[in-house]
């Protein structure tokens, strides 16, 4: 061949992605590296609170700390939601159904509150956390292949509301079934992850900092399956079926099959996080798992850049963290306004802004950006 | 016989799309299926590649039943198509789309050479290679679905309304490109509305009204027979 040159065509280094690409290996490395140990840093108390001077990013109102743990689950959330949508293009309306099956599921087996030990005796003690997390992300990811087997033959708007159901259907079963999950008096005494230094546990009650940073890892862990399989032979598969489904099953992609995959995926990454997030609180109950924080994950894959890796992450993050930062602002002015309770207003917002500005994301996908715009040309011919 | 599509028929839910037609198609030849808007030529083309079950009757390729074989595993067998509308992916560039086309195959080797084979045949696409599918031009896509198709390594290519929507300078050089890959040994049915060409350089050709055949017979025999000259060639 003629074009061994030519690897993937290319494309022009071109906004953030475009210019790390444009780096030289190294350099790129070294960039990424800096900014993972920035983010490692984040939390400690002279990077909070550094002497001298005053650091804007910080959180006033609530616990710096905490804000990192809460924005790191929404950025694992939404690196599994963008597998989901942003790869395979199939709009889930309900990711946050999995979180609470990963959440329940870590709670049942780990706690000795659980009512499978007390009332049932199904389990004689309770499991211990190495064991019990891998159970749980397996039963997560069989949920989402429960959900998807029968829901993936259908396409668009369909697949959308049988989604928005499901996480409905989680939510309410959670409510009603007091006899196993506790209905709203929840399960608690959660444990936390093993691990002691020095005599002393390393996840406490009280500093949220090393379940940031287990998180973090976690991240990073997830990053690299997540990129490795976006550059395989399935995120090409991925790519054709969310372009144009049919054009991809003439292709000779077997599609519900990647389809299915990618729920599963997904379904993984949100158990993951939902039982992460168990094992820092140590109690929970039904009213965590409202609607909102799936159409709030479906809001920061679509932020940051539906179909990008880097815009997932940012996407997640802003989510979950600016609106602490402003209540931490409005505190600060003297202005009492309980940002959390706006913030749907303001992400609501914004989307529409982004949606007719900058539709592709802040920090978009080269191809998602061609997609679009192609569909753009499309509805201006009136096809 | 290289496909044979035996007393078939196709429901949109309660509406009957296809009424029992039976169409065959020889190996080496180009087969056209000629008819208005909403005749059922494209839903005939689904119901081959498989994106759209059949309610009865059956199709054959190369003597087996495949009308229940899943429409990924079709393309396997070696029956690919360049669908109506083209269907180019529009965020993949031109060669992305191209190994798009040969995604079921592992021969890599074999797999550069067709995509040379195709560059020869189209020479605009390689001007393109790293073009984004969706901004190219009508014809430049039209080519693109054409050489996809092609780097499946197809028994039998079957081309949706390949001269859909471009300039008859176009659609001239598209079908002598349908006509160079035919002598290069692919069987091809090519579904069109742009009757004088199909049938000028088809061997046989079927007439589809209502999803029903109505007319069958050679090329050159419908091109002046006067019921198709009236309907589809604007001569009366």
């Amino acid at each position: 061949m003629t074009d061994v040159q030519i690897k993937n065509g290319a494309p022009e280094p071109r906004g953030f992605t475009g210019k790390l690409n444009a780096m030289s290996k190294p350099g790129r490395w070294a960039a990424i590296t800096a900014l993972v140990a920035l983010f490692y840093l984040m939390p400690l108390g002279w990077f909070a609170d550094p002497p001298g001077f005053y650091n804007p990013l910080v959180t006033f109102s609530s616990d710096f700390g905490t804000v990192l743990f809460d924005a790191a689950i929404f950025v694992l959330l939404a690196i599994g939601l963008n597998v989901v949508v942003g790869f395979a293009g199939l709009l889930d309306l309900g990711y946050f159904g999995f979180f609470a099956v990963g959440a329940y599921a870590m709670a049942l087996l780990t706690s000795p509150a659980s009512k499978l030990i007390t009332d049932y005796h199904w389990l004689d003690s309770p499991w211990p956390w190495l064991a019990a997390l891998p159970v749980a992300i397996v039963i997560t990811a069989l949920t989402g292949v429960l959900l998807g087997w029968p829901t993936l033959r259908l396409r668009g708007d369909y697949l959308a509301i049988v989604t928005l159901g499901f996480a409905e259907m989680i939510r309410v079963i959670a409510v009603q079934s007091e006899w196993v999950l506790g209905g709203d008096r929840g399960i608690s005494a959660i444990p936390h992850p093993p691990g002691e230094i020095g005599g002393e546990p390393i996840f406490g009650f009280v500093d949220p900092k090393p379940y940031y940073w287990l998180v973090l890892t976690v991240i990073i862990v997830v990053v690299f399956g997540v990129r490795n399989l976006a550059r395989s032979r399935v995120g090409r598969a991925w790519v054709s079926i969310r372009e144009d489904e049919d054009a991809a099953e003439l292709m000779g992609v077997p599609t519900f099959k990647f389809k299915l995959w990618a729920f599963a995926i997904g379904a993984t990454i949100g158990g993951l996080s939902g039982a992460l997030w168990a094992s820092k609180v140590n109690f929970m109950n039904s009213t965590t798992f409202s609607l909102e924080n799936s159409i709030l994950v479906l809001a920061a894959v679509i932020l940051g850049g539906a179909g990008s890796i880097p815009g997932a992450i940012l996407g997640g993050f802003l989510v979950a963290y600016v609106p602490e930062w402003l209540r931490g602002l409005g505190g600060f002015l003297g202005l009492d306004i309980n940002t959390t309770e706006y913030r749907y207003l303001i992400f609501g917002l914004v989307l529409i802004v982004m949606m007719i500005f900058r539709p592709q994301g802040i920090w978009p996908n080269r191809r998602r950006e061609a997609e679009i715009k192609d569909r753009q040309k499309e509805v201006a011919v009136g096809e | 016989m290289l496909l044979e599509i035996d007393n078939v028929t196709l429901h949109y839910g309660r509406i009957k799309a296809l009424h029992g037609i039976s169409i065959h198609v020889n190996e080496g030849e180009v087969v056209a299926l000629i008819g208005a808007n909403g005749a059922g030529k494209s839903t005939t083309m689904r119901a081959i590649s498989g994106l759209r079950a059949i309610s009865s009757g059956a199709i054959r390729f190369q003597g087996e039943d495949i009308s229940k074989v899943r429409a990924d595993l079709r393309v396997v067998k070696g029956i690919c198509q360049s669908p109506e509308g083209r269907g180019v992916f529009p965020g993949m560039t031109v060669k992305e789309n191209l190994e798009m086309g040969a995604y079921m195959r592992r021969d890599n080797a074999a797999i550069a050479e067709d995509m040379e084979r195709v560059f020869t045949l189209f020479p605009r696409l390689k001007e393109r290679i790293k073009q984004a599918g969706g901004t190219l031009s009508g014809g430049e896509q039209q080519m693109l679905a054409v050489g996809r198709a092609l780097m499946g390594r197809p028994k039998l290519l079957l081309l949706d309304e390949p001269s859909m929507g471009l300039a008859p300078m176009l659609i001239q050089q598209i079908f002598n490109i349908i006509t160079e890959i035919n002598q290069q040994g692919t069987t091809v049915l090519v579904v069109e509305q742009n009757a004088q060409q199909a049938l000028s350089r088809a061997h046989r050709a079927y007439v589809l009204e209502t999803g029903n055949i109505v007319k069958e017979g050679s090329g050159a025999d419908l091109l002046h027979d006067p019921a198709v000259k009236a309907a589809y060639l604007g001569v009366a």
